[in-house]
């Protein structure tokens, strides 16, 4: 079986954004990005997976601008076996949406026919928890998302979901989508040989229209904007103060 | 114009507030008609139908529907998706499972924990973990959207909405529900407490968890962790608060060793008032604390609960 990891190019979850002044968007220019950490966690799965020989190939994709090739390479060197990059923007503030993404993840479904999918529950700049999803349905796939435990058992896959109420676990047919959420796995670093042989692993480039897909986004970012800082509070000295202010406050 | 909402029914009990929230954003939309759905969802019909701003119930009963697997949910939502402009949910697990699944079928984008109600086709969200807070204009003819339910106050009861039984769409079948684990307990809902205690990695172990778990009982509070303490095994996954877990906005936050991580106040930094206690006077919490206290959280919190 074969397993497809979409991966994420998005800003380093360590960088505080700036909203630019102009209410445009978020300043992205020249801030470290890094690959979606959930998609981390999906690439680790895929991998492990491989290594318990019910995987025979991963295959890592990626949508966005060109230097989203430095994501993929990184997945590469975890461990995958080949990447598709589809260049779909020039200009790194120019996202594309879950449903575009989406789209384009169908047409390489189609053609790669994994028997897998394991996106992340969500990227973490947009925070839209969508594009799997997306996929399931456009396929007219299974889907489990939130996955905090998978298993493969013949042609079925069990999984458990870290849901509102605690965790549910169902199972679902191949071929499904599975989104992966924080506990599913620790993600391996990749090693400096690994990184040199990653650089000889084969990564195809394309674009949405080999794929026949527009990616016109269907919502318009009206304005970004920051959000309302808190007022200053107080640090108190003891127990006692503390008590006396939150009976002030008639929070107690 | 027509709004569906899908209301939370978890083993056949309407979720009130989570739903309530959702209705006080949905009523800005249009008439807003209710779908309650799951094995057994009759008494949670009943329930939604009292909700002030709802005109109107729909209840499927199918033991397909038992567990809100997201194919059989999704297929029910687009069979009825013709008579409505615009469908929405409470953004709970649930329906962020499920909501995707509809727009993508009625090839649309779906708008994600909205914040805010601009208009019928502009809705606010925050994106960025919180630090940045986008309005967002949808192109598309139907709009599906989930709310984020600390941002709106619950709707009132004291309608009388009629209800009105149907029947569920064919279940495809995909998936099959094996078992849930629920932790049972006494506490307040996290995400409808009106206070809340969170412990986080200062904490150390699962036994020393029962610090929290007392000071949260004398508050009569609902119990929160960071993503930290559920990693190291000290809470269970429901407990997150956080940018990928759950988004409080309660009466009083108390945090105790937790460092304040931007994913972590991207759950909790709209509480109205807010205590930190951390032995590090440098921890960021402390920057969105409105009462702050340095101490070993070994020493003040027996000390708190004891004079509280
Ligand atoms: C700076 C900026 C500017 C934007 N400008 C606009 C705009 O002008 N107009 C507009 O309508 N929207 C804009 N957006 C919003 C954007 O189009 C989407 O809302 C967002 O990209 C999708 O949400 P998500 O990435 O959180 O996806 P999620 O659904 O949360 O992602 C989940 C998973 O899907 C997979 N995945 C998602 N995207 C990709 C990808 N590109 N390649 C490979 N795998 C992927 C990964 O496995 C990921 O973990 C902008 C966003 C940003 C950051
Ligand atoms: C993709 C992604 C998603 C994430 N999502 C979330 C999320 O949803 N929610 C979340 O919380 N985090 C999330 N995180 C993790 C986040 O970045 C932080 O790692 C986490 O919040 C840290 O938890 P903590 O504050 O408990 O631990 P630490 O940062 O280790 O802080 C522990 C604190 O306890 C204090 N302390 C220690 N001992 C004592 C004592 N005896 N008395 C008093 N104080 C003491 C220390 O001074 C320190 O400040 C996410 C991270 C990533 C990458």
């Amino acid at each position: 079986m074969k397993v497809l990891v979409p991966v994420k190019r998005v800003i380093d979850y360590n960088v505080k954004v700036r909203v630019k002044a102009d209410g445009s968007g978020v300043d992205l220019a020249n801030v470290k990005m890094s690959m979606n950490p959930f998609d981390e966690i999906s690439v680790e799965q895929a991998i492990r997976l491989k290594e318990a020989g019910q995987v025979d190939e991963v295959v890592v994709v990626s949508i966005g601008v060109k230097q989203s090739q430095e994501t993929l390479r990184t997945a590469l060197a975890m461990g995958a076996d080949r990447a598709i990059l589809v260049v779909a923007a020039d200009d790194v503030h120019n996202d594309i949406e879950p449903l575009a993404v989406a789209k384009i993840l169908k047409a390489i479904v189609d053609e790669e026919q994994p028997g897998l999918v394991l996106c992340g529950k969500q990227a973490i700049d947009n925070d839209m928890n969508a594009t799997g999803q997306m996929l399931a349905a456009l396929m007219g796939w299974s889907q489990a998302t939130f996955a905090s435990d998978l298993e493969i058992v013949g042609d079925k896959a069990k999984v458990t979901r870290e849901v509102d109420g605690g965790l549910q676990t169902i199972e679902v047919s191949l071929p499904t989508v599975v989104t992966v959420d924080l506990r599913l796995n620790e993600p391996r670093y990749a090693s400096l040989p690994n990184i040199m042989k990653a650089k000889k692993k084969p990564l195809d480039e394309k674009t949405p229209a080999d794929y026949g897909v527009d990616v016109a986004n269907r919502l318009e970012i009206v304005k970004t904007a920051e959000p309302e800082a808190r007022k200053a509070g107080i640090m108190v000295e003891s127990v006692d103060e503390l008590v006396s202010k939150l009976k002030e406050a008639g929070a107690v | 114009m027509a709004v569906l909402l899908l209301a939370e029914v978890t083993d056949g009990e309407l979720a009130f507030d989570a739903t309530a929230k959702a209705v006080t954003a949905a009523k800005q939309l249009g008439d807003v008609t209710a779908l309650c759905c799951g094995a057994s969802a009759a008494a949670a019909g009943e329930a939604c139908a009292k909700i002030d701003g709802v005109a109107k119930v729909l209840v499927a009963e199918d033991p397909a529907l038992g567990h809100r697997l997201a194919e059989p949910t999704a297929a029910l939502i687009v069979s009825l998706a013709g008579d409505y402009e615009h469908i929405v949910a409470p953004a709970t697990t649930d329906a962020k499972n499920v909501l995707p699944r509809v727009a993508a079928l009625l090839d649309v984008m779906v708008i994600s924990d909205a914040s805010g109600v601009v208009d019928g086709d502009t809705f606010e969200r925050p994106v960025y973990a919180g630090n940045a807070i986008q309005t967002v204009r949808s192109k598309d003819a139907k709009k599906v959207v989930s709310f984020r339910t600390s941002t709106f106050d619950a709707a009132g009861t004291g309608g009388s909405a009629a209800v009105e039984t149907i029947s569920a769409a064919e279940n495809p079948a995909l998936s099959e529900w094996i078992e849930d684990k629920v932790a049972e307990s006494d506490r307040p809902e996290l995400t409808s407490a009106g206070v809340v205690v969170s412990g986080g990695r200062g904490v150390g172990s699962e036994e020393d968890f029962a610090l929290i778990e007392k000071l949260a009982d004398k508050l009569g509070a609902a119990v929160g962790a960071s993503r930290a303490a559920v990693d190291s095994g000290y809470a269970p996954n429901d407990w997150q608060v956080g940018q990928t877990g759950k988004v409080v906005a309660p009466g009083l936050y108390v945090a105790v060793g937790i460092s304040g991580a931007i994913q972590h106040l991207a759950g909790m930094k709209d509480s109205k008032i807010i205590v930190a206690i951390n032995k590090d006077e440098e921890a960021p919490i402390f920057q969105v604390a409105d009462f702050g206290l340095v101490a070993d959280l070994f020493t003040a919190v027996p000390e708190l609960v004891e004079k509280l």
